[in-house]
Formats: C-alpha cells, sequence, structure tokens
C-alpha cells in the first residue's frame, strides 16, 4: 500500500534547471543571518536547547528560595536575600520572602519549568535538531515558521520575566491560574501571564505544524512509518497533542484575559465576595469552565512533557544494548493510543469539584485505561535491556536511570487516578511528589541523556566521561532525597502551596490538637533543602563540562562515533545547511544491531542491502 | 489532479497549454458550482431565519432545527468551496480526530457541569 | 538542497507541504473556536431561565454580513480557480471582490459594536430601569431614545415582546444611580457575543492582510513560478474558507437563537 518514492526531489522549483554546482552553494549570509534570526533548523534546535536551559535554571533558583522559605519561614534568605530585596522592593523588604513573593514564586516556578524550559527543550530543540536529520529531510517543512516560533516563544518568555518587576510582581495563582483568584488579585501579573502564555501557545501551536508537515511530507525515499526511530513518532503525537489540546487554553486564556481587562464575567459567579464586599461584575460565569478548559490542554501537556523524554531513552538504550528495541510495533500502538486517551482523562484533576459520580467513574476509567499503554513503552524498554551487551556510557546511565524514576513517577499517580484515593491525597505534597518524579528525575533525566547523546553530532566532540558519571550520580541520589520525602508529607496530610510550609497546622504551633503535622515530617522541610542545595551543586559540573567541551572535549574519530544505526548519525558532522550532500536512499528498519553474518555489529538505515546493489528492501 | 507522477513529468517546463492538459480544471464549470454554493447558502439562512422565527416551538427543538440547517451549510462550504470531497484519506482522518476531540470537549464538559450530587448546589 | 515537495504533491499523501500546515493549523482553529462554543452553551445552559437575552442583535445586519461573507469565499474560490488556469486578470478581479467584501464585513461588525457601545441601562433612583440609546448628555441630565422599565427580565428577551415603544427621554443626572453601557461587562451573552465576534473579526483582518499581500506585493511570484503563486491562493483560500464556516455558525447561535 505504501509507495516507496524512487526521486527526491522529484520536481524542480524553477523554470530552468539549475547548475549542479548551485546546490548547497549559499553566499556568506553573514553573523546575523546565520546565527541570530536563523531558519536553519539546526541553530533554531540549539538556540531554543540553550534558552529553555536557562529557564531551567532560572525556575531552579526561584525552587531554591521557596524551599528555603518553607523550611525557615520568616527567615531572610541567605546570600541572595538583600539582592531579592533590591530588586524587587517590598514584597522582598528585609530579604524576607512575604507570603505574595512565595506565591508568585511558586507561579512563576511551575510556569516556567513547564512551559519555558520543559517543553522548549524535549520538543522543541531535541525535536528541531535531530527529527529532520533522522528522517533524512533537509530541513523543517516551514523553516521561516521554524524561526517565528522560536521568536515567539522568546518574547513570551521576556514577558514572563519581566512580569516580575512590574509592581506588584509576577503572577501568583499558581500555574493553573484558577478564577476567580486569578482575577481577584488587584495586580497586573496575571494579566502579563496571560499574554506571555498566548505568546508561548502560539510558538507551541506554529512548531507542532511544522513538526507533523516535516514528518508526513519530509520522509526520505524508503523511510515507511515503520521505519521511522520511535524517537521521530514521540515527536509525531507529541505535536498533535500540542496541536490539538493547547487552542482551547488559548480560548480560555482569551476569555480570562476578557475578565481581566475588560471586566467580564466568563468565569465569575454570580454573588462573588471578593475582600468582603460583592464584587462589582455581571456575574453568570462559572470558574469550572476555566478548570475544565485549562485541563483540557494540562493534561495532554503532561504527556507532552514525557514522550519526547521516552523517545530520547529509547533511542539511547537501543544504541547501547546493540540489540534491536523489544516490541518496536507495540511502543508504535502504545504512543499513538496514549496520545488519543490523553485527550479524555482531563478531569481526573478535578475530582474534588463537586463532580458526580457517573462522571468521575467515565475519567477514572479512562484515567485507569490511558496507563496501559504508558506501562506498555516502559516495558518494552525495560525489555530491551536482556540480553544485550551493555555500554555504561553517560547517556546510557541517564537512560536507564530514567527507567525506575519514570516507574516510581506513573506507579504513584495511580491512587492519584482513581477517584477515591484522591480525596486525601488531591492538592497535598503526594501530588507534588508524583509529577516532579515523573519530570524531575523522569524527563529531565532523559533530556540529559539527549544532550550527552547528541553533543558529538552537533560539534564534534565528546562531553567529558568522568565529569558525567559525577553529574549522574549526584542528581540521581539528591533527586530522591527531596521527592522521595515528599510522599509521606502527602500522606499525612501536608498541603500544597503552603508560605509557611505548614507551619500554620503543625503539632508544634497547636500542641495537643487533633491531626496536625507532626514534627517529624515538618523536620523533613530541612532535610529536603539541603537536599536540593546539593542537588544544584551536582548540576554544576554538567554546566562546566558542557561548554568546555564545545572547544576543549575529546574529538571524535567519525561521524558515528557511538555506531548507531539511525540517519542523523550518517551525516557530516556537524551536518551542513542542507543536512545531507546526497538525499539518502532508506533500505532497513531503525535498530539493525548485532544482525547475524554482518561484519559490524550495526547496519545503518541507508546502508543497502549489497554493495553497489540498487535493490530495495520491502516496507513492511 | 492526484495522479502519482515521475521526475520527468514534474521536471517538464511549465507552460500554460501543457499545464493545463495536466491539471483539466475548467474555469466555467468551477463557475456554475460556485453559484449552486451560493443558492444553497441563500437557500439555508432563509430556512434558519424562518426556523428561529416560528411559532409553537420551544427553543431547544429551535436551537437543534438551527444547528442542522448550520451544519449542512457548513458542509456545502466545506465540501465544494475547500474541495474537502475531493481531498485525501490523511486529511479526513486528521479532521475525524479533531472533530471526534471537539465533541469530546463539549460533551464531557457539559456533562460534568449537569453531574453533581443532589442537593450540592443551588 | 531545497525543500521537497513544497510545489508539486508528495506521491504517497498526493499533497503538497503548505496544504498540509493549512489543514493542521485549521484543525487547531477549530478547536480553538470550538472551545468558545463550548462556553457559550456552558454559560447559557448555565444561566437561569428568562435570564438569557433574544433579540438583542440586529438580524437584517447580520444575514448581510453573511451573505458578504459567503459571496467572498466564493469569490475566493473562483481567484485560485483563475490562478489555476493561468487567467491573472480574472484573479486581480476576483480577490480585489475578495478584499472589498471583507472590508464591508468589517464596517458592518463596526457599525453593530458602536450601537451597543451606546446602548445604555440606566439604573433609577426611584427603582425603575431606563434603556436606550445615548443621544446626548450634559453636566445635569442624560437624554436617550428608550423606554423605562420596572423589572430587568423585560430587557431581555425583545423578540417575545410584541411592540416595543422607545421615545426621547431626558434623565437628571440626580435620579440616576448607577449607569452601564452594553459592552461585554454587562452580560455573559455581550461578554460571549464580543469575544467571539472579535476574535473572528481579527481572523477576517489576518486573512486579509495575507490575500492583500499577495493580491499586491506578492503577485511577483506569479511571474517566476506560477503554480507556487497558485498554491499559496489555494491555502489563503482555504483559511479564508474556514473564517467563513465560524461564520455560519457563529450567525446562527448568536443572532437567531
Amino acid at each position: 500500500m505504501e509507495t516507496i518514492v524512487h526521486e527526491f526531489p522529484p520536481y524542480r522549483e524553477h523554470e530552468t534547471a539549475p547548475e549542479p554546482e548551485a546546490h548547497g552553494h549559499h553566499a556568506d549570509i553573514g553573523f546575523w543571518r546565520k546565527y541570530i534570526f536563523s531558519s536553519d533548523h539546526k541553530i533554531i534546535g540549539i538556540q531554543y536547547g540553550f534558552t529553555a536551559l536557562c529557564f531551567m535554571l532560572f525556575g531552579f533558583f526561584l525552587m531554591l528560595m521557596m524551599r528555603w522559605q518553607i523550611a525557615h519561614p520568616g527567615a531572610p534568605v541567605p546570600v541572595v536575600g538583600p539582592l531579592l530585596a533590591k530588586l524587587l522592593g517590598q514584597p522582598a523588604a528585609g530579604g524576607i520572602m512575604s507570603p505574595e513573593l512565595y506565591n508568585s514564586f511558586g507561579a512563576m516556578h511551575g510556569t516556567i519549568m513547564v512551559f519555558l524550559a520543559i517543553v522548549p527543550l524535549a520538543f522543541a530543540a531535541f525535536g528541531n535538531y535531530v527529527v529532520p536529520l533522522m528522517i533524512g529531510a533537509p530541513d523543517m517543512a516551514f523553516p521561516r515558521v521554524n524561526m517565528a516560533s522560536y521568536q515567539a516563544y522568546v518574547l513570551g518568555g521576556v514577558v514572563m520575566l519581566v512580569s516580575f518587576f512590574i509592581p506588584g510582581g509576577a503572577a501568583q495563582a499558581g500555574w493553573t491560574s484558577y478564577s476567580p483568584l486569578a482575577t481577584s488579585i488587584p495586580t497586573d501579573g496575571q494579566l502579563f501571564w496571560i499574554l506571555g502564555m498566548v505568546l508561548l501557545i502560539t510558538s507551541s501551536l506554529l512548531g507542532a505544524v511544522n513538526f507533523i508537515a516535516t514528518i508526513i511530507q519530509l520522509r526520505a525515499p524508503g523511510m515507511t512509518w515503520m521505519r521511522l526511530p520511535f524517537f521521530v513518532w514521540a515527536q509525531f503525537v507529541t505535536a498533535f497533542l500540542l496541536l490539538l489540546a493547547f487552542p482551547p487554553l488559548e480560548a480560555a486564556a482569551i476569555m480570562q484575559l476578557m475578565d481581566n481587562a475588560a471586566h467580564t464575567s466568563f468565569f465569575l459567579p454570580t454573588g462573588l465576595a471578593v475582600g468582603g464586599q460583592l464584587a462589582h461584575i455581571s456575574g453568570g460565569g462559572s470558574p469550572l469552565l476555566w478548570q475544565h478548559l485549562f485541563w483540557f490542554l494540562g493534561h495532554p501537556e503532561v504527556y507532552v512533557l514525557i514522550l519526547p523524554g521516552m523517545g530520547i531513552v529509547c533511542e539511547i538504550i537501543a544504541n547501547n544494548t546493540r540489540k534491536p528495541i523489544w516490541g518496536y510495533k507495540s511502543l508504535v500502538y502504545s504512543v499513538l493510543v496514549v496520545g488519543f486517551l490523553s485527550f479524555i482523562v482531563w478531569a481526573h484533576h478535578m475530582y474534588l469539584t463537586g463532580m458526580g459520580t457517573k462522571i468521575a467513574t467515565f475519567f477514572q476509567a479512562t484515567t485507569m485505561m490511558i496507563s496501559i499503554p504508558s506501562v506498555i513503552i516502559l516495558t518494552c524498554l525495560f525489555i530491551s535491556l536482556w540480553g544485550g551487551s551493555i555500554r555504561f556510557n553517560t547517556p546510557m546511565l541517564f537512560a536507564l536511570g530514567f527507567l525506575p524514576m519514570f516507574g516510581i513517577g506513573g506507579l504513584t499517580g495511580l491512587p492519584l487516578g482513581l477517584a477515591p484515593t484522591d480525596i486525601p491525597l488531591h492538592d497535598t505534597y503526594y501530588v507534588i511528589a508524583h509529577f516532579h518524579y515523573v519530570v524531575a528525575p523522569g524527563t529531565i533525566f532523559a533530556l540529559f541523556a539527549g544532550i550527552y547523546y547528541w553533543f558529538p553530532k552537533m560539534t564534534g566532540r565528546k562531553m567529558n566521561e568522568f565529569w558525567g558519571r559525577v553529574h549522574f550520580w549526584g542528581s540521581l541520589v539528591f533527586m530522591n532525597l527531596v521527592f522521595m520525602p515528599m510522599f509521606t508529607q502527602g500522606m499525612e496530610g501536608m498541603l500544597r502551596r503552603m508560605a509557611d510550609g505548614g507551619a500554620n497546622y503543625s503539632a508544634a504551633r497547636v500542641p495537643g490538637a487533633l491531626n496536625t503535622l507532626p514534627n517529624d515530617i515538618m523536620a523533613l522541610h530541612t532535610w529536603i533543602l539541603w537536599a536540593a542545595i546539593a542537588l544544584g551543586l551536582a548540576q554544576v559540573p554538567f554546566i562546566i563540562n558542557l561548554f568546555w567541551s564545545i572547544h576543549h572535549g575529546e574529538k571524535v574519530q567519525n561521524d558515528n562515533p557511538w555506531e548507531a544505526t539511525t540517519l542523523e548519525w550518517q551525516a557530516p558532522t556537524p551536518p551542513p545547511h542542507g543536512n545531507f550532500a546526497e538525499p539518502p536512499q532508506i533500505y532497513r528498519g531503525p535498530y539493525e544491531y548485532s544482525v547475524p553474518g554482518h561484519a559490524t555489529d550495526f547496519t545503518p538505515q541507508n546502508e543497502p542491502d549489497r554493495p553497489g546493489s540498487p535493490a530495495l528492501a520491502p516496507a513492511h | 489532479m492526484s495522479e502519482l507522477k515521475t521526475a520527468e513529468q514534474h521536471n517538464k517546463p511549465l507552460r500554460g497549454e501543457s499545464e493545463l492538459h495536466e491539471h483539466p480544471v475548467d474555469f466555467n464549470n468551477y463557475l456554475r458550482r460556485c453559484v449552486y454554493v451560493f443558492v444553497a447558502v441563500v437557500c439555508a439562512v432563509s430556512l434558519m431565519l424562518v426556523a428561529s422565527y416560528l411559532p409553537h416551538f420551544d427553543w431547544p427543538a429551535k436551537v437543534t432545527m438551527i444547528l442542522a440547517i448550520a451544519c449542512s451549510n457548513a458542509f456545502v462550504v466545506a465540501g465544494f468551496l475547500m474541495h474537502l470531497i475531493s481531498e485525501r484519506k490523511m486529511i479526513y482522518t486528521l479532521l475525524a480526530f479533531t472533530v471526534f476531540f471537539f465533541a469530546g470537549l463539549i460533551g464531557l464538559t457539559v456533562w460534568a457541569m449537569q453531574d453533581f450530587p443532589a442537593g450540592t448546589t443551588h | 538542497m531545497e525543500i521537497p515537495y513544497a510545489v508539486y504533491p508528495r506521491p504517497d499523501t498526493g499533497i503538497y507541504n503548505a496544504k498540509v500546515g493549512i489543514w493542521l493549523f485549521l484543525a487547531s482553529e477549530v478547536m480553538l473556536f470550538g472551545a468558545l462554543f463550548s462556553a457559550y452553551v456552558l454559560l447559557r445552559v448555565g444561566a437561569p431561565t428568562g435570564e438569557w437575552p433574544h433579540g438583542w442583535l440586529n438580524v437584517t445586519l447580520g444575514t448581510v454580513n453573511t451573505l458578504v461573507l459567503a459571496l467572498s469565499a466564493i469569490t475566493t474560490l473562483l481567484a485560485w480557480v483563475a490562478c489555476k488556469t493561468r487567467q491573472f486578470d480574472k484573479f486581480k478581479i476576483f480577490h480585489a471582490c475578495t478584499l472589498m467584501l471583507a472590508l464591508t464585513f468589517l464596517c458592518i461588525k463596526a457599525c453593530e459594536y458602536h450601537d451597543k457601545w451606546i446602548h445604555y441601562e440606566i439604573q433609577l433612583t426611584d427603582g425603575r430601569i431606563a434603556d436606550g440609546h445615548l443621544r446626548g448628555s450634559d453636566a445635569n441630565s442624560v437624554t436617550i431614545e428608550g423606554r423605562y422599565v420596572t423589572d430587568e427580565k423585560d430587557l431581555y428577551d425583545l423578540r417575545a415582546q410584541k411592540e416595543i415603544k422607545s421615545g426621547e427621554i431626558t434623565i437628571p443626572r440626580s435620579q440616576i444611580k448607577s449607569m452601564e453601557n452594553y459592552g461585554p461587562w454587562h452580560n455573559t451573552y455581550l461578554a460571549l457575543y464580543f469575544t467571539l465576534t472579535g476574535l473572528h473579526a481579527l481572523h477576517i483582518l489576518g486573512g486579509s492582510i495575507v490575500i492583500g499581500y499577495l493580491w499586491g506585493p506578492g503577485r511577483k511570484l506569479w511571474k517566476t513560478d506560477p503554480e507556487h503563486f497558485t498554491n499559496r491562493i489555494e491555502v489563503s483560500g482555504l483559511f479564508w474558507h474556514f473564517v467563513d464556516l465560524v461564520w455560519i455558525f457563529l450567525f446562527p447561535v448568536l443572532y437567531l437563537t
């Protein structure tokens, strides 16, 4: 059924045939067009990557200051306290975080980590750099749209950062920005948040269109759907999630913008009182409507956060076990099912909004169903290790670390997905532990793995192995020390978003009262703080390694230092504009490692069956 | 218009006449079809106006009628003016998923707002 | 290496790149307007009985706008057909018509918005409500062309009321408790009306700018690569048709129900 395209490209852009030498000859376009306003997917990928890593570091610092406040409520923040006071003024007077400042740091930590760090790094950075190379394309389908997408992202980030410095500070209503709180806070932070979100959503939408069109249209001859590396499938599904799930949030953001700026009542109910007084609004709105529209995106969003990571881990495991991935077809079907189901599970974030039993059961059922393909994906990756000749290099260490960490994160999601068990756990630290396990030791490990793995292709040098291992072990140990105690805290009833770390509800404050937070639970705050600081220190070798290795890392001996089968490793290092000197012809699947009878233990996708033979392997 | 072409056929220089033979698009045919579409739209709009002012029907019934007419109107525009009738399977698949998720968004949200334990709202 | 399938279709999918791109984008737009429509459904179904407006919008103007947009959709298609049959003069005429029709739509919309802007609901100190269009105001009084009602509910369903007598009313400011015009803040129906039609109008504007560019400075591409130019006309035409489709649902939902 699939026709294999022989000619590539089978058309001509111009009336007359271009001279043979004209291919790839581009006049020198100058520094600005080459590095800043570039439409080359590789440059854009690197731009996204560095910007996202900077935002991730910034979000990390926000969290450190919050953890200090939780462990020592009301005490001035050490080291950065005076700087905070100078930059932010009254909310940080004397270097002490006021509750409003804590709330805004919390809201912005979430927003920045999700929308400015992880999604741009996992989807846009890795996707942009690797996907066209992996499918044998010269660039993305719409290079200038790609550039616009990056620029919208930067603008959105600037708006979010600027919001810290406006009077009243940044948004304070959580990354979820629930109405009516988001409209009742009398500062402009929420407005900036909404404007930033609109820009970021625009960026993601443009990117999603680009990715899907590229993967559908620009696969090289012979690259059938079932010969695509799993990473490409993961990015494909992720792009669909972004394409179809983000617009309802954009609509909701527009309506909340109208509520904030034009005093409409989309989400404000009749009879709303603010500060003890009846609000001067028309009423008739529904706060629940905001929640539905937000979580309609919010749930597919978490799959956006995890799927590219799973794709990266799959590539690295195949490469470092020197054998094909177990269950390629299961992986593909599972990722498609996960993407599909992710649209109809969202209200499991809303079990405590007074839903009836029928609708709660529906969402509970779909939530349980979606865990099946997720487990299938993880199982396939685990089974792929069996019988492999495992090479324990840094990318593989991070990929291996991803597996149990994502396992913990995923399994702890089950009590949250079941409505009855969610009742005591909703909005507690258990939830924080669950989702951080999936994203922090989960996705971020996969992203670190990807950076170490694809660094040689981008720069022609490897990152330092020793410091890579230091980075890995430090991150693994301290991530677990930070987040594991939070499960216990959550089960004891410690709620989220408390600026004083729960001191108001502690046994120390009201001795003898029922169901207070015991001292040993409160004591965990100090442990977590120190673990978080150590986690931050563990990133220092990585940051130094990253920059140092660009010019001083061990040079690679050829284009394919990891001896990988996928197409990006058959391109020059680093790939030039247009990527491949000749359009590649694909003959086989993506994971042909240790094929019996073959001279080497890996067979690249574009290697013909017999030398010099034009025969094509049959499509699956 | 949707036949597979070899490289040679695509690489032929484009001149008006040969292009027309490869892509048989008849202007007058299209003009006629456009008139039909416009007439259909005018009819649909008139029907909606009539339905909206009909006495003896309550609002839910009227809304259902009007939306049904609007859907057929939309189908005519999408089918003919957007060429959806002669589009490829890939576009249909994309739109089918979109429609499904759109239906889920509206249907599940309405259901969620309507299903709550008795006596918990006013 | 140039990007393949930018102008001619890829054999197995049968489509060129930009067409895939625009349909994907339109799918996302369906979800965008879909979410707004879902907001409409929810807020209307959740409103107390008798408190949802009917007949607040001018159906004649709405109908005219619907026909204007439908006609523009047709001229858009014919502009593409003209490009496909290499009749550039016809293309110029048809897309000029499209742009004029778009401008007409926006002007009518602006008139409708203005009508709402000067329509006031005035709560009086004696408990009555004066409702009508502002004709004049000064330091002491406010003049509207409208009527008095005693119950706010009488202002909602205008279609059920047989004959609404309106005359010129002058109200001294001392009798006015509060005054609010029919902007999006006035009630959720108007909030939805302004947001939905406002977003739609922005799409009309955006589409007009793109079509205007292609009709004007962008027509250079016709000389070097007519098929590529034709594809751009098709892709922008698809967007335009989508915007027409949205209006096909907006018109009955807001004006007729």
